[in-house]
């Protein structure tokens, strides 16, 4: 149980030093909009989510109505409802109904990511472990960009942003290396996403990675279905 | 409009999106589409959400196609995350210093 908990820390530092220089980011946005510091600590704090945050700052400087705030988090938070309908496949018996409710709130998309494609089941011990750095990580970032947007030299936080990919990529490659259907996968997922980016803006980032990743999952799971023994 | 408010009903959607099927959802899938589907679905994730995104992250598109691509390279030589990671943040970074 405490392995599973240090293994999940270990593979949580590359996503909290990512949402550290994301967060930051965010920190400045919400000083910008004229929220105090405590409050957007408060917003990261309760919601790690950061197309979700952006847009809820936007929706509070517009002084647009909670109907708004409410469906606008619906939206582009909807792909957590996959992600962790998803992830229940994958979770093992220590996960008791309140430690569901309480872990529920880990479910990002780089944790789900990370979760989702460890080997066999996952354990409430591991999940709390792989949730910790991501944590301090979001709100120790928005506070510091927050309080001193200044406290990182330009050159540094800047290709901050980059890691959180770097990070992406570091999990996709090897799998698709290994594998003919999700090298399809991953491709097929791409192309959509990138049509929607320069083709069809409109469509918000969170719509967009849902279709993309739906469409492509769906193509690839009727192309090759997998038999029992591949599944991790 | 109070900040408290605006703050409960963001961080109350959010909850309720990520809990309800994450609690409720309790049975083992039989169907092979359905699991093949979301054997896929985390690495098609990653994708749509690195690409092309990863091109607009540090905000000069020359450090970012280097960042990529010594990403690329160390990621399909299985090297660890965190070493991919701040490869890729510091390849762009000496890039940035370069040009």
């Amino acid at each position: 149980m405490k392995k599973d908990f240090l293994k999940g820390v270990s593979d949580g530092l590359p996503i909290g030093l990512g949402y550290f220089s994301v967060a930051v980011g965010f920190g400045i946005m919400a000083v910008g909009a004229n929220i105090s510091a405590f409050f957007a600590w408060l917003i990261s704090a309760s919601n790690m989510t950061s197309a979700g945050q952006a847009a809820g700052v936007e929706v509070i400087a517009a002084g647009g109505t909670l109907i708004e705030m409410a469906l606008t988090q619906l939206v582009i938070n909807l792909r957590y409802s996959l992600m962790g309908f998803s992830l229940t496949q994958k979770l093992d018996k220590s996960f008791s109904t309140p430690k569901r409710l309480l872990l529920s709130c880990c479910i990002t998309d780089e944790i789900y990511a990370v979760a989702a494609s460890q080997k066999g089941r996952i354990s409430a011990s591991y999940m709390a472990g792989l949730f910790l750095l991501p944590f301090v990580g979001w709100t120790g970032g928005t506070l510091a960009g927050a309080v001193a947007s200044q406290l990182l030299p330009e050159g540094i936080s800047d290709v901050m942003g980059i890691m959180l990919y770097g990070m992406f990529i570091a999990i996709f490659i090897p799998a698709a290396k290994k594998s003919r259907p999700v090298l399809l996968a991953v491709a097929i997922a791409a192309v959509i996403s990138i049509v929607f980016r320069y083709l069809l803006p409109v469509v918000g980032t969170g719509f967009a990675i849902i279709i993309s990743a739906v469409a492509s999952s769906a193509v690839c799971g009727a192309l090759f279905p997998v038999k029992e023994d591949d599944e991790r | 409009m109070s900040m408290i408010l605006y703050i409960a009903i963001m961080a109350g959607v959010t909850y309720l999106v990520r809990m309800i099927p994450f609690t409720l959802f309790r049975r083992q899938i039989k169907s092979r589409y359905i699991r093949s589907v979301l054997y896929y679905m985390p690495y098609a994730v990653l994708s749509a959400m690195t690409v092309p995104a990863i091109l607009h992250s540090t905000g000069n598109l020359t450090t970012a196609i280097v960042g990529t691509a010594v990403a690329v390279i160390l990621a399909f030589f299985n090297k660890p995350l965190i070493l991919v990671a701040l490869a890729a943040a510091a390849s762009a970074f000496i890039t940035a210093l370069i040009i």
